[in-house]
């Protein structure tokens, strides 16, 4: 833990001299540049990049129920985003929120919200979204000796009762795409979902491939990935950092991810910590 | 108890409920000032007009003039999300409306037998005595939502394979545990209702234990606890919701699921309208019921 701890903060103590040196180029050259300028930032609390995430948060977007300790895939995004805007690692601050907290209307007491939101046209209409930061795929996990194992098209789990949690595009991957002849279920959280899959009552459940990964790995290691359900055409699963309506941060962070997208930053962060390998066979349509 | 009971006519003109203001209270004084006659007078119906358009008025003024209103409208009261959602979530209430009858009868007829197990007399009837008694305490004392959550995912984990493990027979019968408790206390406080000296002439007539029961106690007992059952209906009417825990759509989780999807939480005001569209006129037969049975009782007095 503590070299890989170690590894990290070199890595982001080398990147943020890149990004100063980059930072001083696109001042330059872009005209509205000087309003994300660390003096000029709108933020909630003043030197402070106040970050909110669900409670608890899982892995491997966050390790350890813990957002501040710069593992998992989100954390580690937030960090070189902070560090990229300038901030001190102990000037990024955490609030945790409910999923309903973070899209009812009023301001928000965070700058903003990180935990997998989808961004879709929708959403955008009640709150601001960053640019993507990871491109989500969609997957289907089974106990090993349900119906549904050895699975190789979308047509092969028609008939299965499936389960996904609620608010994700899984089932909407789900209702658009499957089309199961028995409607989806439909539960609170990934937890019930197994809990539905242990009681017998769904035979298979929806979930992004990241948390499959972790799930059949750590969490229920009697389960399997039954494989990647492909994308449908024109159908982007583009997690975004939300923000409330009409924030004036919104292009800054969005001009930090593109610095870490142009360094190579954001694919090292998920290489770390979402690629799992394997070969996971990719459902036909 | 005759003499008491103010005549039905008296009661029911004007309008203002004698419970109002115990005569005790009343200063004997005649010197009443304007404001106290013109409540009383013809005027009342104006005063009671003028006094809730002005509560409404400022309760409207306050939401309305609030900075965040238009963004409160467009994400609460969105006519257009409204239309779009309707079909989903109307359909979907249908299931709720399914759970509802079919949990209701049982928990009748089920709650009635605890009751009465519970009355029974007699020292060879402890164990069911005791057993109701536990089964009452623990499923009222248990939060629902805990009831749904235990039966639903953890009795089909047992596999034990002459049980079903569907979730919504789970759903519907942890509504209908948990309800019974409370309806076999309605009806347990309706026998204890019934005058002892029921009981005593219908036994001193010749009937068992279980005929007085069944014909002397109960009749009285069902009539006096109908408008608390009649409660409880429109209380299980709402509840039936939380079945949703267990993945079953109903209508408030398709409005969930659509939430979730839009961030717009007008769908949730489609599942209010369609709870209010049956449990209003149910609490309004219940009024007219109590009220019925109240006049019935104090004519049969006079």
């Amino acid at each position: 833990m503590k070299k890989r701890l170690m590894i990290i903060g070199v890595a982001v103590a080398a990147l943020s001299l890149i990004a100063a040196g980059c930072g001083d180029d696109d001042d330059d050259a872009s005209a509205g540049g000087d309003s994300c300028e660390m003096g000029d930032l709108a933020l909630k609390q003043d030197g402070k990049l106040t970050a909110a995430t669900g409670e608890p948060v899982f892995p491997p977007w966050m390790m350890d129920d813990d957002p501040s300790n710069q593992m998992g895939f989100e954390s580690a995004v937030v960090y070189a985003v902070a560090d990229e805007m300038g901030f001190e690692t102990a000037d990024v601050e955490w609030v945790r929120t409910g999923f309903d907290e973070a899209i009812a209307p009023g301001s928000k007491s965070y700058d903003f919200n990180i935990q997998q939101y989808t961004i879709t046209a929708e959403r955008d209409e009640v709150v601001d979204f960053s640019r993507s930061y990871y491109s989500n795929e969609q997957s289907i996990i089974a106990l090993d000796g349900s119906d549904i194992i050895g699975a190789a098209s979308i047509a092969d789990l028609r008939s299965a009762n499936l389960g996904v949690q609620l608010g994700t595009t899984s089932l909407d991957y789900i209702d658009d795409i499957i089309q199961p002849s028995s409607r989806a279920r439909v539960y609170d959280t990934n937890a019930d979902a197994k809990a539905a899959m242990d009681a017998g009552q769904i035979e298979g459940m929806v979930t992004d491939l990241p948390t499959a990964y972790y799930i059949t790995a750590v969490e229920i290691p009697e389960a399997s990935i039954v494989g990647v359900l492909p994308r449908a055409e024109g159908v982007t699963d583009d997690l975004g950092m939300l923000f409330e309506e009409g924030s004036p941060l919104v292009p800054c962070v969005n001009e930090a991810l593109d610095a870490l997208e142009a360094d190579g930053t954001l694919e090292a962060i998920e290489t770390e910590w979402l690629n799992q390998g394997g070969d996971i066979p990719t459902l036909t349509m | 108890m005759s003499e008491i009971t103010p005549p039905s006519s008296f009661r029911l003109s004007g309008a203002r409920s004698p419970s109002a203001e115990p005569p005790g209270a009343e200063p004997p004084s005649r010197a009443r000032s304007g404001w106290q006659r013109l409540r009383r007078g013809k005027y009342a119906p104006l005063i009671a007009f003028g006094f809730t358009i002005a509560a409404f008025g400022i309760i409207l003024l306050v939401v309305l003039t609030s900075e965040t209103w238009p963004r409160v409208q467009k994400q609460f009261f969105n006519w257009s999300r409204f239309t779009d959602s309707w079909d989903v979530v109307s359909g979907a209430f249908l299931l709720d409306i399914r759970m509802f009858v079919i949990a209701e009868i049982v928990i009748l007829a089920f709650a009635l037998l605890l009751a009465v197990l519970r009355s029974l007399r007699g020292p060879e009837f402890f164990p069911l005595r005791a057993l109701t008694v536990i089964y009452i305490d623990i499923f009222r004392g248990v939060p629902l939502l805990l009831i749904i959550l235990l039966l639903g995912f953890g009795v089909p984990a047992l596999q034990i394979s002459w049980l079903p493990n569907g979730a919504l027979f789970w759903g519907v019968t942890a509504l209908v545990l948990s309800y019974s408790a409370y309806t076999a206390e309605v009806y347990r406080s309706g026998i204890e209702s019934v005058h002892e000296s029921q009981r005593s002439s219908a036994r001193s007539l010749g009937l068992t234990q279980w005929q007085a029961m069944r014909f002397a106690i109960l009749p009285q007992a069902v009539r006096n606890v109908v408008p608390a059952l009649l409660n409880g209906l429109v209380s299980l009417q709402k509840d039936v919701a939380l079945v949703y825990v267990l993945g079953i759509r109903e209508s408030v989780r398709e409005a969930q699921i659509i939430t979730a999807r839009t961030f717009n939480y007008t769908p949730y005001l489609v599942a209010t309208v369609l709870f209010l569209l049956v449990s209003i006129p149910f609490a309004r037969f219940a009024d007219w019921y109590a009220k019925r049975d109240r006049l019935r009782r104090t004519q049969a007095q006079v």
